[in-house]
């Protein structure tokens, strides 16, 4: 962790438009749940459909992809990231450092607002809420890594994070049942299912599976990460 | 210290940006000159640790540079893209520059340095309203910060005003004086003329000189010299000319003379003289090949001689 490319990184990302989405993403999330009280189905089954549906199958891969690719892509981009590396701090701690605020950024805009939506819905009924926010929390943790790993591999990380979310986890995963055991959505509903009683959540990943497949996938994607700025190649603009 | 490039070869996909550059960079102000398109860029880049050589080797003082940030206590690079955060302040940049080096007194260090580039008046105010020559001020200010042995500008001097550009010079050339390694990269003869002591210029990809700048401009001047002249009688004064050793071929073509001076200084003191023996009147005299890249291309065909 290096402090001052922690305070610019998150100077960088919260200063831009796409701030926006991350605002207002889990303020849709919060209002649906409002007016789900509010016309009287604030159910257990709407509850754990919102937050299967909406929370973790929407809100937290678009938010993974703002904030992880966030965090490096766009400085790749026009060469502000040189004032960072032309320092002599090794490349993996910058790459653990935007990891790290990419991950916290997660917390604080996934996390939180999902363990507040299912707490308006049920308070602690059958641990829904508790338990979407501790999955939302694992898989924010992953899709930090991942996405940012895709920020320092390609210029299209954005393309290939949205193919990724919708085409894979929620397009392939839906039909091929094996397709589920990599996606981290599915690990995240895994975290869910097990601190959650709810006999309406099923997660058809294993516990067994999703923790070492969430802690190989982080730790792997950042030292990736790390490995690939140490070999980032800026070409002239001539 | 010195930056030590061997036999470097760089080249994306079929195309060859640099091309077999062996050379040595010592202290003092060394200028890379070369056309835009020459590669300057490339070979910065290669010294400054953000691009792989494809072949040969760049080391600083023996070490490689090539994927080793420690070298980077020893080198401040200047780069060409804008590469500032436009939400810090000039203040906020050269300090967290100060502090990424991990210098004991940050505060006092940018306030140093950014005395020293002149940027103090304006120095709280967001970067993304400077000009362009203010940016590039603060960057050099981010890049002195940990008062480097190396420095390293890629095209410094662009987009400042003329006394912004001064100043600079003036701060370049008395840091090379104090003995630090100071390489910038340019395509206007002028200027690496007036900082840098000793020049190399890059031309496509090759290493086509080195040496003193005067030596450069010797020969960059005594090169063949292509004018085109319009006057109130063409073949008379062609006549006239083609009588003087100075002027080798004097072809007629549509819209006057183009006359090949052999020896420019001799022709232009010879050409109104000429003129008005023969009793015509010249009404216009241009190079005809004035272009950076006949000069460069005039230099590579000298050097291979």
């Amino acid at each position: 962790m290096n402090a001052v490319v922690a305070g610019i990184t998150y100077r960088a990302v919260l200063g831009r438009r796409r701030v926006l989405l991350m605002v207002l993403l889990p303020l849709l999330l919060i209002a649906l749940a409002l007016v789900l009280r509010w016309v009287g189905s604030a159910d257990e089954k709407a509850a754990v459909t919102l937050m299967q549906v909406y929370a973790i199958g929407t809100m937290l891969p678009l938010l993974g992809l703002i904030a992880g690719t966030g965090t490096i892509a766009p400085e790749i981009d026009d060469g502000t990231i040189i004032h960072l590396l032309s320092k002599p701090i090794s490349r993996p701690v910058i790459a653990v450092t935007k990891f790290v605020v990419a991950a916290s950024m997660l917390a604080v805009f996934a996390a939180l607002p999902t363990f507040a939506a299912g707490y308006l819905l049920l308070r602690d009924e059958a641990g829904v809420a508790a338990g979407f926010g501790v999955g939302a929390l694992a898989g924010g943790v992953a899709y930090a890594a991942v996405f940012l790993l895709l920020g320092v591999l390609t210029r299209h990380a954005v393309t290939v994070g949205i193919i990724y979310a919708v085409v894979w986890e929620n397009l392939v995963g839906r039909f091929v049942p094996g397709a589920r055991d990599l996606s981290i959505q599915q690990w995240a509903q895994t975290f869910a299912d097990q601190i959650s009683t709810s006999g309406f959540l099923k997660s058809s990943v294993a516990m067994g599976f999703a923790v070492p497949a969430i802690l190989v996938v982080t730790i792997g994607s950042v030292l990736w990460a790390g490995h690939r700025l140490r070999s980032l190649s800026l070409t002239g603009e001539e | 210290m010195n930056i030590e490039l061997r036999q470097v070869s760089r080249w994306y996909g079929n195309v060859v940006a640099v091309n077999d550059v062996s050379m040595n960079v010592g202290p003092g102000v060394t200028g890379l000159l070369g056309p835009n398109g020459a590669g300057k860029s490339t070979l910065l880049h290669v010294m400054a640790g953000f691009l792989a050589p494809s072949t040969g080797t760049a080391t600083l003082d023996g070490r490689p540079i090539w994927r080793n940030h420690d070298i980077y206590r020893s080198i401040g690079l200047v780069p060409e893209r804008e590469g500032v955060y436009g939400f810090l302040t000039g203040r906020q940049f050269v300090l967290s520059s100060a502090r990424l080096h991990r210098l004991p007194e940050p505060e006092d260090a940018a306030a140093k340095a950014l005395a020293l580039v002149e940027m103090e008046a304006a120095k709280d105010r967001r970067i993304e309203t400077y000009s362009k020559g203010m940016r590039q001020r603060v960057k050099v200010a981010a890049a002195l910060v940990h008062d480097p042995r190396v420095l390293l500008l890629d095209e410094p001097f662009n987009g400042m005003d003329p006394r912004q550009r001064l100043h600079l010079m003036d701060l370049v050339r008395e840091l090379g004086a104090a003995g630090r390694t100071i390489l910038f990269s340019s395509h206007i003869l002028e200027e690496v003329e007036r900082v840098a002591q000793h020049i190399e210029v890059l031309v496509a990809g090759r290493h086509a000189a080195s040496g003193d700048f005067r030596e450069i401009r010797r020969r960059m001047t005594d090169r063949p010299h292509l004018f085109r002249v319009r006057s109130s009688d063409d073949r008379r004064l062609a006549a006239a000319l083609i009588a003087d050793a100075s002027s080798g071929a004097v072809s007629l073509a549509e819209g006057g003379l183009e006359v090949q001076a052999l020896d420019f200084r001799r022709f232009t003191w010879l050409l109104p003289r000429v003129a008005r023996d023969a009793g015509v009147s010249v009404w216009q005299v241009s190079p005809a090949d004035e272009d950076l890249e006949s000069v460069f291309s005039y230099l590579i065909s000298g050097s291979s001689r």
